[in-house]
């Protein structure tokens, strides 16, 4: 068949192809900056279609939410988002969100970020958000490299496996991220992959409705750097490997659930309890020592 | 007193499934593959033709058997497929 | 706009800089300090802590400098007004978010209570040696607003005043006490609320539609919105065009640092803050800031007592620096002296404004303990003999 037949075919069968659309997303990203700079088969864009939707289920008015984000591809989700976003500098998303939630408790702070920028330069921040119960949601997005700046290994990269600055394969342990995030604090920890979008946005409800610290660990294929110089193919590919690969294991004990190069990782809701959040500790315990004198912290 | 409606035992209507219309943005398609392997109803295909980046997009290869159940839209990375919901009109089951 | 009278203690109190300092901040509108212990800057951040419940915001003490000079940015764009109190190597971690702030035109308060350096060096000592780094310390072309007190008092009178340049320029101001100002306790008057003027954020008054976040103003400062209010706005260090989108040209680049630091460069008359005295009929004049001004008051002293006419000009704002000033005194003809706790940091500055026409020389000292009185006089001396010479 031609290409002019093809083409004939594929406009009666589908009635419309058109080269703006109005896509669902179209209000909550900002057009003007779209064809956005992320790879082909890159699995950031599905996190943000998964936060949009978490978004509307949960039915906070958008002019309330904040997304804070550090330097690196997942860090660029801060510039497609059309509601207050703001792109700090490396590692320091945390520590921004923690000022702008306790200047104004009332908005609904995200941190969307990435691996790199979470865990490695930002790590002790994470820790401490964790441990004080900051009420935010974190997400991170984990593709096991610094793709930004050209395919590093950063401090999730399971052993083995081969990236610009471990041309002989990876020989330091990675970190168990629901594992390090649980035993800090954190009130609520999920690892899902980019193919659970289902799944994803359900911990994205949970996490957002949940007051405290919630930390979800998405795994996203990095088809450019990571995929394809560790032999595992396309973002396709990874996706498809993910399918065979993850288990479900809701409630796992977060010290088993490590990530190895070519082993089954388990997936799932790992932690989900309660703690006083920073705010309302602050609150309480100020009560009770200065009484009638302290006025309530609501911003 | 309100009359009982004997319910006939095979009249109820069929439930519906519904009926979805796909819509792609050909020229924000970056060839992927997410919407074609991961539909579940095999609706979508990748064409052989080139948009205007030079990637193969999808096209809607069995329309009848899309449901609107929006896995495409989500796990398009690109934004650049979604599906509408068609109305069809009811049809009465008569007896 | 004046005051808020929960935050102002009003009356006239026996206090340290450091108390001061945090005295100031509340007078002036503060109500979020994110910090990090550090000597000699602690007390400032132990006294908020203990007065800010009772006023009514938030304390924190975060991890280290590096998450204490970004929380307060976030503070500031939720709403709040917002500082940070230091010291030199807490300075040193900081830089990296004073050019954020710089960038993101993000008006806040980094107080720098400077001890001896470099690295550990001297905590419990003064030193000057970081007026260079105020300036200079984070990558990039940027401007930023320096004060410098020489009492407990002026701690209080002055973080007013770095407020509301803060607020009025849309600029991270640098606050450069030293250990010994900070430490001293003297007498403190705080005033009345009423009596206290104080700069309010400026927002934006047009539609969600009109705005852009980036758009200078006719004095080319743009207007501030704060997070939930509706704008969604995007900020980012990258460099940016009035929108707040990351454009990666030279032609954005040139505009946006063009104007980020012509907004300091070309006020610069209206912010430079100066004392001088018995200037006019001087041969030399002493140059000074923060604690060693009150040497250089004895220093005088002992020299006019020789005959030498000599007059004194204490910078109260140091950065940007009086470059009129200086280079009128250099085209007087008048010798100049930069007395400061370093081997020269603004010295360079004077020299560079003074262009050779006058002897410019330099007292300075490793830092450890404030100026003798002696040794600035000696200074005066040798200069008022090298400008004999040369006449």
């Amino acid at each position: 068949m031609s290409v002019a037949e093809e083409l004939e075919q594929a406009v009666q069968k589908t009635n419309k192809i058109s080269t703006t659309g109005e896509h669902p997303m179209e209000d909550f990203l900002r057009m003007d900056r779209i064809p956005h700079i992320w790879c082909p088969t890159c699995g950031i864009g599905v996190s943000v279609n998964c936060f949009a939707q978490a978004l509307e289920r949960c039915e906070i008015p958008l002019d309330n939410v904040v997304v804070v984000s550090g330097i690196g591809c997942t860090g660029r989700v801060a510039g497609y988002v059309k509601i207050d976003s703001y792109h700090t500098t490396h590692g320091r998303a945390i520590p921004f969100a923690t000022g702008m939630k306790l200047a104004n408790p009332k908005l609904k702070v995200v941190v969307f970020s990435g691996d790199g920028d979470l865990v490695a330069i930002g790590g002790n921040h994470l820790i401490h958000a964790a441990r004080r119960n900051i009420d935010m949601t974190v997400i991170c997005v984990n593709n096991f490299n610094y793709a930004m700046t050209g395919g590093q290994i950063a401090p999730t990269t399971p052993q083995g496996a081969l990236l610009t600055t471990s041309p002989y394969g990876n020989y330091e342990a990675p970190f168990n991220l629901p594992f390090l995030v649980e035993s800090v604090g954190a009130v609520y920890v999920a690892r899902w992959t980019a193919l659970h979008i289902h799944r994803q946005t359900d911990a994205m409800v949970d996490a957002l409705r949940k007051p405290g610290f919630a930390f979800i660990e998405i795994l996203a294929p990095c088809p450019t750097i990571y995929e394809r110089r560790n032999k595992f193919g396309d973002g396709l590919d990874r996706l498809r490997w993910y399918y065979e690969n993850s288990e479900i294991q809701h409630g796992a004990d977060t010290k088993n659930v490590n990530i190895e190069l070519r082993n089954k990782i388990i997936v799932g809701k790992f932690v989900d309890k309660e703690r006083p959040t920073f705010l309302q500790s602050m609150n309480a315990h100020f009560k009770e020592r200065l009484g009638d004198r302290y006025q309530h912290y609501e911003g | 007193m309100r009359v009982r409606i004997r319910e006939k035992p095979f009249g109820n209507q069929k439930p519906k499934t519904t009926r979805g219309e796909i819509i792609i943005i050909d020229d924000r398609c970056k060839g992927c593959g997410f919407c074609v392997e991961y539909c579940p109803n095999d609706v979508l295909e990748l064409a052989e033709r080139f948009n205007a980046k030079g990637y193969h997009p999808p096209y809607v290869k069995n329309p009848e058997k899309c449901v609107d159940c929006g896995f495409c839209r989500m796990i398009c990375p690109e934004f650049a497929i979604y599906s509408v919901e068609v109305k069809e009109e009811n049809k009465e089951v008569v007896f | 706009m004046k005051s808020d009278p929960k935050g102002v203690l009003t009356g006239s109190h026996y206090m340290d800089g450091d108390y001061a300092c945090c005295e100031g901040a509340l007078a002036a509108g503060c109500r979020f300090i994110s910090g990090y212990p550090i000597t000699p800057s602690t007390e400032v951040v132990e006294r908020f802590s203990q007065r800010i419940p009772l006023v009514g915001g938030i304390f924190i003490q975060m991890e280290d400098e590096l998450a204490a000079s970004i929380a307060l940015q976030g503070a500031v764009w939720a709403g709040k007004k917002a500082m940070t109190v230091t010291s030199g190597p807490g300075f040193s971690l900081m830089m990296e978010h004073i050019g954020l702030a710089a960038m993101t035109e993000c008006p806040c308060i980094f107080v720098n209570v400077q001890r001896g350096g470099p690295s550990t060096g001297l905590p419990t000592l003064p030193g000057q040696a970081d007026m260079m780094q105020a300036r200079w310390g984070s990558h990039g072309d940027y401007e930023i607003i320096a004060l410098s007190p020489d009492s407990p008092q002026e701690c209080f009178d002055f973080m007013i005043d770095a407020f509301n340049l803060s607020e009025q320029y849309r600029v991270p101001v640098m606050f450069m006490m030293d250990e010994c100002v900070g430490h001293m306790t003297e007498r403190v008057v705080i005033p009345k609320a009423e009596e206290i003027d104080i700069v309010p954020r400026k927002y934006t008054k047009k539609k969600p539609e009109d705005y852009l976040p980036f758009e200078p103003g006719p004095d080319m400062i743009p207007e501030m919105v704060k997070a939930g209010d509706g704008y969604r706005i995007h900020v980012t260090g990258l460099t940016h065009d009035y929108k707040g989108y990351p454009v990666m040209q030279a032609d954005c680049q040139e505009e946006l640092v063009h104007r980020l630091i012509n907004k300091i460069r070309l006020n610069a008359d209206k912010i430079v803050r100066y004392e001088e005295k018995d200037v006019e009929k001087a041969d030399v004049v002493v140059i000074s800031y923060g604690i060693t001004s009150r040497v250089v008051v004895e220093a005088v002293a002992l020299a006019k007592e020789k005959g030498i006419k000599v007059g004194t000009l204490r910078l109260i704002v140091v950065w940007p620096f009086a470059e009129n000033k200086i280079r009128e005194l250099a085209n007087q003809g008048k010798a100049l002296i930069m007395a400061e706790m370093n081997y020269g940091q603004i010295y360079y500055e004077v020299e560079r404004c003074a262009a050779g026409k006058v002897p410019v020389l330099l007292a300075g000292h490793g830092g450890g303990m404030v100026h003798q009185p002696e040794d600035i006089a000696e200074k005066i001396m040798e200069a008022a003999k090298c400008l004999s010479q040369k006449n």
